[in-house]
């Protein structure tokens, strides 16, 4: 077999230095009636790399390849360009097969990176500190949520309508166990948010106020509102940003007072993968960062008094602190995050604001064609590149119809909130720098069609 | 001595060894490499936008105004700056990765290849359920493969790491539980697990309370049976456990836990010991999460991604997570989620993660196994354990190995620092294996052994690898016994000395800032 080296002779010869009979004699502590006798009944034997190649080549073909066509799906995952180096660094075998970096010492490329990443996420977010990565925007929704209780020790959370479902779902699943009180509610197809109501919601039991920027809709709003009557009830504001590009365009939810802002950074660097492995941000103020879950690289020098990097305030992790931990996370996403700090270093602040205007012009085309389009109604005042329509039929079965006409045209909001009628009309449309003309012009096309 | 703010030594005297110094501070492969932030720019970047169309914006007044201080770096710079980062790493791809308990197998590139194809690599989590049938499909032959090398009844793909398979896992066994109408507090962990068993127990919300280790380095039966009670609801083993070896009394202890109305928990970090020789549903394991960047070889990454599907027992299968795929009577594949789960699946704890799942360690991990097929998996444990054995048995007269009397190990040999002198450490042995060329082995893990030192070798080593490790280790322990104090100075070799780790937490410097550089250059 191709992966093990070792020879029937090593095997022979090792067994002779090892003293035993036979393998199976290494296997005497397992109960003789728990050992299988031959390979696991009813599974195929070993088989060439061409013939894997060849079966799994098959089963991608199944799929509808978004860049084989016209493409407008976000909704926490979007389609960008990844520059061709980007992969090209990440498959650095000394990146790819490495492991989290306990030996900082033969570990400074990964370390160093982490501590660039972190700087970079800081400042996107306009956060004093960053991790070195959660699993994805929805895990690091619900730890920052955690991370506020702990921090206010109270236990009321405000969920805006406008964050994601599923980052919804996940956050109500964990505090069914934990019995942290989360306040959630409905999105209304309205130009403006929530902000109003979170604002009287908040009291002096809430923990935290959580709010995306952009929202789950696409709306945009000023956080400074919401941040100043948190503050001042002693709760924290958490924001949550599934499109990071959007900040090359508008400000950053520190700047407008969040206190942890957390996000899904699959957008830059890492592809979309069909759901994952994504990554996680989590940022946060630095007087909170004894509270952060994850782990954190930090700067150092060497016995020589050389610059050098290593994982610092462990006493906060699982394999120090155990049930005792800010959070049980061992292994993050790191890879993804090379990836995101590789690609953000490529693009930079010009490429990045570049990126963000190409983006949101687009979008802003798209917006306003399809919004002449008779019956169908933008719902947004602002957004960035993402926007809700009002279609004057369900947008579930448009979607699948547009599918029929090879377009991939939004995500239907039946999908995100099933069995919620006043939803069932709306469509999210995400329109990146990927969208050619014709691929607008076949959006259109087939949205008059599937609403006519 | 004054540290330059770059990092760099430009005028470093001739070091130790009374190699010559250079004036860039490089020495010939061995290249320093600044901060980004010390190098990039504001106004340069590595990638060409198309002009974007003036017109009016709908940002709502939220347009940014100042900076956000993000250097960029043209192509060029960047590949070097990351590929003369990357030199600075140890890896697998290099040689000997032994860091006990992580599997630090070799990952195939044909793994890569499969999960860049388009059709998984570009595919979006949300779109109509009719345009991803061969991802849905990827994730059904995975879970058909895992069930099967398992013989568990059930099986939930979507989470994301071990740690999150042990959430998942303790959540099923809750709401399984809470179903009865037995609201139990309390969850029982070895003294010898991982730290994220205790810390996925309190996150789940459960009380955690030790059993103690039994002289053979074994969970103590008789212990685990007088605290069982009604105020238990789960106890989390790991099989084969921390020190390398197996459980001998799982199934007693399975029958003790489920007699006792709880549940077992499987840490199945240590899978590759056992994949094709043994099945944990035989043992009356309850739930086990499966860490594929370990077993199934998806690359470790620096420290993820992972992906732990967790496989579950017939009692905890209507509980799993949300969402799943599921294979239809005509062929066709489909998304469970929340709005279909209500009539297949009411009991579903809830949701864990926003999407499905690591489809991309899916796809490699799926590669994997049918590469090596049933025979092959059975071989792979085999030559693990091998390979392991050879180490313990290579080594038990040099260093304290203080289960070896009682037989074989499984898939990692475990030793102590006992014999060690002047105050030699473990750590001294482990970072003098970094000047020979190998990554260390896990250190001071588990606790319940004196300066510990965990070797997984795994299966993807050489006969020849191995013998070059074995004679560096016993060298190495030679001087450590005879108080040879130059080991407390290793590495001299490596990208950098021993790392100040006190000055670092004492002092968090976790973001790069030009005040700080400043301050460090006075």
């Amino acid at each position: 077999m191709r992966y093990l080296p070792l020879s029937d002779a090593d095997r022979s010869e090792m067994l002779r230095v090892i003293g035993a009979g036979s393998i199976d004699e290494l296997f005497r502590d397992v109960p003789e009636e728990a050992r299988l006798k031959g390979p696991v009944h009813g599974l195929p034997m070993h088989a060439s790399e061409m013939a894997v190649e060849r079966h799994m080549t098959a089963l991608s073909r199944k799929n509808m390849v978004a860049g084989d066509v016209p493409f407008f799906l976000g909704c926490g995952a979007y389609r960008h360009h990844v520059p061709a180096s980007v992969d090209h660094i990440i498959q650095r075998g000394e990146l790819l097969t490495s492991y989290t970096p306990y030996q900082p010492e033969i570990a400074q490329g990964t370390l160093q990176m982490l501590f660039e990443f972190q700087t970079q996420v800081a400042r996107l977010f306009g956060c004093e500190v960053a991790n070195a990565s959660m699993y994805d925007g929805s895990t690091a929704m619900w730890e920052a949520i955690v991370m506020s209780h702990r921090i206010t020790r109270r236990n009321k959370t405000i969920i805006s309508s406008g964050v994601h479902p599923h980052y919804v779902s996940v956050a109500r699943t964990m505090a069914k166990f934990t019995e942290d009180d989360l306040r959630t509610s409905l999105p209304a197809l309205t130009a403006g948010t929530d902000a109003e109501s979170l604002i009287g919601a908040i009291d002096t039991e809430t923990s935290a106020v959580v709010v995306q920027y952009p929202d789950i809709l696409g709306r945009i709003t000023d956080l400074t509102p919401i941040a100043e009557a948190a503050h001042a009830a002693g709760a924290l504001l958490i924001a949550v940003v599934t499109e990071p590009v959007a900040l090359g365009a508008i400000r950053s939810p520190g700047e407008m007072g969040a206190d942890i802002v957390v996000g899904e950074g699959q957008s830059i660097g890492v592809g979309l993968q069909f759901g994952g492995p994504y990554v996680g941000l989590f940022a946060c103020r630095e007087k909170h960062v004894r509270q952060m879950p994850g782990r954190l690289a930090g700067e150092t020098v060497d016995a020589e008094g050389k610059r050098g990097f290593v994982l610092t305030l462990s006493t906060r992790e699982q394999h120090i602190r155990r049930e005792k931990a800010t959070s049980n996370i061992c292994t993050s996403s790191v890879l993804c995050a090379l990836a995101f700090t590789a690609h953000l270093t490529l693009l930079g602040e010009k490429g990045l604001r570049q990126l963000a205007s190409l983006n949101h012009a687009r979008a802003c085309e798209t917006a306003e064609r399809l919004a002449a389009i008779p019956g169908i109604k933008l719902v947004n005042d602002g957004f960035f590149n993402e926007f809700t329509l009002t279609l004057p039929v369900e947008a579930r079965p448009a979607v699948h119809a547009m599918v029929e006409k090879g377009v991939l045209g939004g995500v239907s909001l039946g999908r995100l909130y099933p069995g919620v009628d006043a939803l069932q009309h709306g469509l999210v449309i995400a329109v990146t720098e990927t969208a050619t003309e014709q691929d607008i012009d076949a959006l259109e096309a087939a949205l008059k069609e599937v609403c006519a | 001595m004054t540290v330059n703010p770059s990092g760099w030594r430009p005028s470093a005297p001739a070091n130790e060894q009374g190699e010559a110094a250079t004036v860039t501070g490089n020495r010939a492969l061995m290249l320093e490499e600044p901060l980004l932030f010390e190098i990039g720019s504001i106004g340069q970047t590595g990638v060409d936008f198309a002009a974007v169309p003036q017109g009016a914006t709908r940002l709502g007044g939220l347009e940014r105004s100042k900076a956000i201080g993000l250097p960029g770096l043209s192509e060029p710079e960047a590949v070097r700056h990351y590929t003369r980062l990357s030199r600075q790493n140890y890896a697998i791809d290099l040689g000997l990765f032994p860091l006990g308990s992580c599997t630090m197998k070799h990952n195939p590139r044909l793994n890569e290849k499969v999960a860049r194809l388009p059709g998984f690599a570009d595919v979006h989590p949300l779109q109509p359920q009719e345009t991803v049938q061969g991802a849905l499909q990827v994730v059904n032959e995975l879970a058909f493969w895992l069930l099967d090398l398992t013989g568990m009844h059930g099986v939930a793909m979507s989470p994301k790491a071990g740690a999150h398979g042990e959430l998942c896992g303790l959540l099923c066994i809750r709401a399984a539980l809470e179903a009865r109408g037995d609201k139990r507090e309390v969850v029982l962990v070895p003294e010898s697990a991982h730290g994220t068993n205790p810390a996925t127990a309190a996150f789940a919300g459960y009380r955690v309370e030790n059993i103690p280790a039994s002289a053979a380095g074994r969970v103590d039966l008789d212990a685990l049976k007088s605290r069982l009670g009604p105020d238990v609801a789960a106890v989390m083993i790991t099989n084969p456990n921390t020190c390398g070896l197996f459980e001998p009394d799982m199934k007693a202890i399975s029958d003790a836990v489920h007699a006792a109305g709880a549940f077992v928990y499987c840490d199945g970090a240590n899978f590759n010991a056992i994949v094709g020789k043994v099945r944990p549903g035989d043992l009356g394991i309850d739930a086990m999460h499966i860490n594929l960047h370990k077993t199934f070889s998806t690359p470790h990454g620096g420290g993820g991604p992972g992906s732990g599907p967790v496989v579950l027992s017939e009692a905890l299968s209507p509980y799993g997570p949300l969402p799943f795929a599921a294979k239809y009577p005509d062929g066709s594949y489909r998304i469970v989620e929340e709005e279909t789960a209500g009539d297949e699946h009411p009991n579903a704890f809830g949701r864990m993660v926003a999407f499905h799942g690591q489809m991309g360690m899916f796809t490699r991990a799926l590669a994997y196994i049918l590469s090596h097929g049933a025979d092959g998996l059975k071989q792979v444990a085999e030559d693990a354990v091998l390979n392991a054995n050879y180490i313990l048995r290579s080594l038990e007269d040099v260093l304290d190995a203080p289960f070896a009397s009682s037989g074989p190990c499984m898939h990692e040999a475990i030793f102590s620092d006992r014999g060690f002198a002047n105050g030699i450490s473990t750590i001294d042995l482990a970072k003098a294996l970094i000047d020979e060329g190998f990554h260390p082995m896990t250190m001071y893990f588990p606790l319940v052994v004196h300066g510990a030192m965990l070797i997984e070798p795994t299966e993807t080593e050489s006969k020849a690898s191995l013998d070059q490790f074995i004679m560096a280790v016993r060298s190495i322990a030679e001087r450590a016994k005879s108080g040879d104090e130059t080991l407390k100075a290793a590495p001299v070799h490596a990208p950098r000395r021993r790392l100040d780790e006190t000055l670092a937490a004492r002092k968090p410097v976790l973001t790069w800032s030009e005040s700080v550089a400043a301050q460090a250059a006075e």
